[in-house]
């Protein structure tokens, strides 16, 4: 098992986000959450990436070490836990170069950063052409390449992906979904958390459905996709 | 001609000052969307320490066999003088700042003042109520150059900070801390996603603030060799108010913006009775952020200052 997840609770104030979460990812595999706007998927990423604070009683253990006790950039650089935010989270005022080489801050390798980035311009050749432009400058589309490239970069046993779909046309969304499906052939597992949820079943082996910050129904994604109850809530009926 | 000249290199030696202080104010303001108000009192705090280095050095190179000209003092003292007082900045920070990364920002403002005048009466208390008086390290030549009279410390003074300045630019712009500091800026919630340990980024920017205050310290003491525990308090505020001019976290701003602080009190001085010089040169500067708020290099409406 790569990550496992148990009585994961998080709140912001005094108002609970989530409550008792337990959730497992294993080597490898495609796992996504799905669920309403403010279920809680985010915050979910966010307490993996140790983002947030989390409630006394919650345990993560990733490759049989307690990622609790990783601060926030060696979750990154010791685990290679990688967290596509939000919103992407491109650093605007950085060239695309900047930005990929900042996500290789704490890799003490040059050789295979190298070869990691030139691996990120075979998958996306845009980032290419945009290489010493100021990222600020980007299109949706390809900050969101960006930003799968820099956590390609930063480490990659597995990527947490917020929203991938957001914002993107169909056309580059299906370029960037085939893109990742690369990426987790070459051995990262996905955490995706998309609003998008037929995107998400399709996309994922397994999946969960996250309702007002508790896990309500867990299973093969296939068969969510048929679950009547699934169709009603999160697929149009 | 001459009165123009003369002030003009006046302007540059004080301006200098200004724009090193500016730079911390600027940087920290920049990549940790806080006014470090305590800065002012960093750079005096950095002046003390340099005498002290200063003085040390000197009574053991009149005490030792061999003779260290006082030019080697000079650079020795800035050297030590702003890796102790990059200490201090990071003392200051991890003490005074970190605890207060999430709160308002409100808090850190009254921090920092605190932090000042703890830093006030630490040094009075330490050093005592007399001035201090900063010992002679390099003999003083005058240069008339047609009129204009220009000393070997005024040369230093400017050659020094603009070395500095350099090297902090291409610092922020070639290396990869300058690049993490840059990100910071731009949103600090996002850096530790990419490996990067944001509190040595931050514990980095003080340091760097602090190092580049204890460099005018020094230089302040070589011109003007009397250090009292208060001297930062005046100094602080223009140079805050240089760093807002220059615009958030751009070190070339903050630098003309010290300059242009130095220029207009001189040539305020030159004019008017020298008692309305800082009313004056400030109302200037007063309307020149009316009409552009965000500084020269900074950006309208930026982004996430709570403040």
């Amino acid at each position: 098992m790569l990550l496992k997840v148990e009585n994961l609770s998080v709140s912001y104030g005094r108002i609970p986000a989530l409550t008792g979460l337990d959730f497992h990812i294993d080597e490898g595999e495609i796992v996504s959450i799905i669920g309403a706007n403010g279920a809680g998927k985010s915050t979910t990423l966010r307490a993996i990436s140790r983002m947030v604070k989390v409630e006394p009683g919650s345990k993560m253990t990733f490759m049989d070490k307690d990622l609790l006790k990783y601060p926030p950039d060696k979750v990154v650089s010791q685990l290679g836990i990688t967290h596509v935010p939000e919103g992407r989270g491109i650093f605007g005022n950085l060239t695309v170069k900047e930005n990929l080489h900042l996500s290789a801050f704490a890799r003490k390798d040059a050789a295979e950063v190298k070869k990691d980035i030139s691996r990120v311009f075979d998958i996306f050749p845009r980032l290419k052409e945009r290489y010493t432009q100021k990222s600020g400058t980007l299109s949706g589309g390809e900050q969101q390449m960006l930003a799968i490239g820099r956590a390609f970069i930063s480490g990659r046993k597995i990527m947490l992906l917020d929203e991938p779909s957001m914002g993107l046309a169909p056309l580059l969304m299906q370029n960037v979904f085939k893109a990742l499906k690369e990426i987790n052939k070459e051995g990262a597992a996905i955490l995706l958390v998309e609003q998008n949820a037929r995107l998400a079943l399709q996309f994922a082996s397994r999946a969960y459905v996250l309702e007002t910050g508790s896990l309500v129904m867990e299973g093969d994604s296939k068969k969510l996709l048929e679950d009547p109850e699934v169709k009603k809530a999160y697929l149009g009926g | 001609m001459t009165v123009f000249f003369q002030s003009l290199v006046n302007a540059l030696q004080w301006g200098s000052f200004y724009a090193l202080i500016a730079l911390g104010y600027s940087m920290v303001y920049g990549v940790l969307m806080l006014f470090n108000f305590a800065h002012g009192d960093v750079f005096m705090v950095g002046a003390y320490i340099s005498f002290i280095v200063a003085t040390a050095l000197t009574a053991l190179a009149a005490a030792g066999t061999i003779a260290i000209p006082g030019w080697v003092v000079l650079l020795l003292t800035i050297v030590c003088a702003m890796m102790l007082n990059a200490i201090v900045g990071i003392i200051i920070e991890r003490v005074g700042y970190r605890p207060l990364r999430e709160a308002p920002r409100a808090s850190a403002a009254i921090t920092g003042l605190m932090i000042g005048i703890i830093l006030e009466t630490g040094v009075l208390a330490i050093m005592g109520a007399q001035r201090a008086k900063f010992p002679s390290l390099i003999q003083s030549v005058t240069y008339d150059v047609g009129g204009v009279f220009i000393t070997n410390k005024k040369i230093m003074i400017v050659l020094v900070s603009i070395v500095l300045m350099l090297a902090l630019d291409q610092f922020v712009k070639k290396t990869k801390w300058g690049m993490a500091m840059r990100a910071m800026a731009f949103d600090y919630t996002v850096v530790p996603l990419m490996g990067v340990p944001a509190n040595v980024i931050a514990a980095l920017t003080f340091a760097i603030g602090s190092g580049l205050a204890a460099s005018a310290g020094c230089l302040f003491g070589v011109a003007y060799p009397v250090l009292d525990p208060y001297m930062g308090i005046v100094f602080g505020w223009k140079a805050f108010v240089a760093a807002i001019l220059g615009g958030r976290g751009s070190i070339l701003g903050a630098t003309l913006a010290g300059f242009l602080l130095g220029f207009i009190e001189i040539f305020v001085a030159l004019i008017f009775p020298s008692t309305m010089r800082d009313f004056i040169a400030y109302s200037i500067i007063l309307l020149i952020l009316t009409f552009r708020p965000h500084g020269f290099f900074g950006e309208p409406h930026s982004a996430r200052l709570r403040l």
